[in-house]
């Protein structure tokens, strides 16, 4: 399992040398969306609109932050439940998105949109939100400023720690629970 | 007949609801450093270590552990002696909790369930009254997240599949969950009463602290069972495989219609928060 240092927006050739398992740390902007910014995101691709952001080599963060504290840019930050986001991850890497921040098990059809897209999962650690949060340096909303903790901000990390669940060959990290040996 | 004034209960909310999504119990944070110890897989220690210096930062920054600080579930045992000197209960602990989350820079998370509009203030707060004896008000508050909460279900089995069914089920749904819950999780288990009654104890059983044992046997012997079933799942903290799947399983039985035997499985995740206060 190797490291690597990674800036923002990711490049297909950075995606095609990760591989599950690999720890990443990501630098540069990144994009929040959760549940009702993905839903407004595609209606806009839907009416032939454009994103509120580019989509080329962006990464895209499920998370829906607390409030920031006086001095801070942002509260605590941790990942959200991916599957939430299944239904429009396809659309989103179709138009160039090239890696999603979460945590748990996605769908079979956004691991294939993945292989086709040449795309990664990276989970980050659930609960986790105060040492995420301060791994954020910025942040500014850019689109849907009424969805309160969904709105779709912009976020500048710096060395923000995710690890590769799922590559773009179908590697994927999460193990298989074992219930022959659970139920005995 | 005591009173209590209203405020002395809506600060006494807020102050629950800020150190509750900023303070991880220390019995959970002994949890993480035992089931460190226990695990040989690299990720698994990384997912412990994180964990244990998030809950550092928290405490340091005034951040709280989790962005998603949860719907305010209440459990308020009423003495039948005290009673509020003005105004409902339910408003001034409501009040308490819209209070914490403002001023604790908490994350306001409910809204309609169709619009899915936010209301803004985390309000209504989840409040579950039990009639006691004597003149105190105890006051658990429980930051309960989405996450986890997703993963939990209420089922109805038929009297016949009794233990077996039932430790089945648990094991089952834990599996299903996989790494969606943020494992490693906790397991409130209510077993008997009736559907609401076992959803119910189910949460109400996750008050209990991580290394607590039933003081009877038999509950105490179902739940090492299911807590060591449980961990030879594999599933691991974050999911990335492990010993640790679950930290604790706490049950709570009740009695149950002749006709059902009701079984509810509520998840927590391993930022177990929860505080209480006696007024």
């Amino acid at each position: 399992m190797a490291e690597y240092h990674l800036t923002t927006p990711l490049r297909d050739a950075e995606v095609e040398m990760l591989r599950a398992g690999d720890v990443a740390l990501l630098t540069g902007v990144i994009y929040t969306g959760r549940d009702a910014a993905h839903k407004r995101l595609v209606e806009a691709l839907d009416a032939g609109r454009e994103l509120p952001f580019p989509p080329k080599g962006a990464v895209i963060y499920y998370v829906g932050p607390s409030p920031a504290r006086p001095g801070y840019p942002i509260g605590a930050a941790g990942p959200t439940t991916s599957y939430r986001m299944d239904s429009y991850a396809p659309r989103l890497l179709a138009e160039g998105v090239k890696g999603m921040i979460g945590k748990g098990m996605r769908a079979p059809e956004v691991k294939a949109a993945m292989i086709a897209r040449k795309a990664v999962y990276f989970g980050a650690t659930g609960g986790a939100g105060a040492l995420l949060g301060l791994r954020i340096k910025e942040a500014r909303i850019v689109a849907y400023e009424d969805l309160g903790p969904e709105a779709v901000r912009e976020l500048v990390v710096v060395a923000f720690p995710v690890l590769v669940i799922n590559d773009c060959l179908g590697g994927d990290l999460y193990a298989t629970p074992d219930l022959e040996a659970a139920l005995g | 007949m005591r009173t209590i004034p209203r405020e002395t209960v809506v600060d006494a909310v807020a102050a629950l609801c800020v150190d509750a999504n900023r303070f991880l119990p220390a019995d959970v944070l002994a949890s993480f450093a035992r089931a460190q110890a226990a695990e040989t897989l690299p990720a698994a220690r990384e997912i412990f270590s994180q964990l244990t210096q998030n809950a550092a930062l928290a405490a340091e920054t005034g951040l709280p552990l989790c962005q998603d600080c949860g719907l305010g579930v209440f459990f308020v045992e009423v003495g039948e002696d005290v009673r509020l000197a003005d105004g409902s209960l339910r408003e001034a602990i409501n009040a308490g909790m819209v209070k914490g989350y403002r001023e604790g820079f908490l994350r306001k998370s409910t809204c309609d369930p169709f619009s899915r509009k936010n209301v803004g203030d985390n309000s209504p707060a989840v409040v579950h009254f039990d009639l006691v004896p004597g003149d105190t008000l105890k006051i658990c508050m429980m930051a309960k997240g989405g996450g986890s909460e997703n993963m939990s279900r209420v089922t109805m089995l038929a009297p016949a599949q009794g233990w077996k069914g039932i430790r089945e089920c648990v094991i089952r749904r834990v599996a299903e969950s996989g790494s969606n819950p943020c494992p490693p999780v906790l397991v409130g288990v209510g077993i008997g009463g009736n559907f609401e009654l076992a959803a119910i104890n189910s949460k109400k059983a996750l008050l209990r602290a991580v290394d607590d044992v039933h003081p009877d046997p038999e509950v105490a012997a179902m739940e090492a069972d299911l807590f060591a079933s449980i961990n030879r799942l594999g599933i691991g903290p974050m999911g990335l495989g492990g010993r640790t799947t679950c930290l604790g399983v706490k049950v709570r039985v009740a009695p149950c219609h002749l006709a059902s035997l009701p079984l509810a499985i509520n998840i927590q995740c391993h930022s177990a928060r929860h505080k209480e206060v006696t007024l």
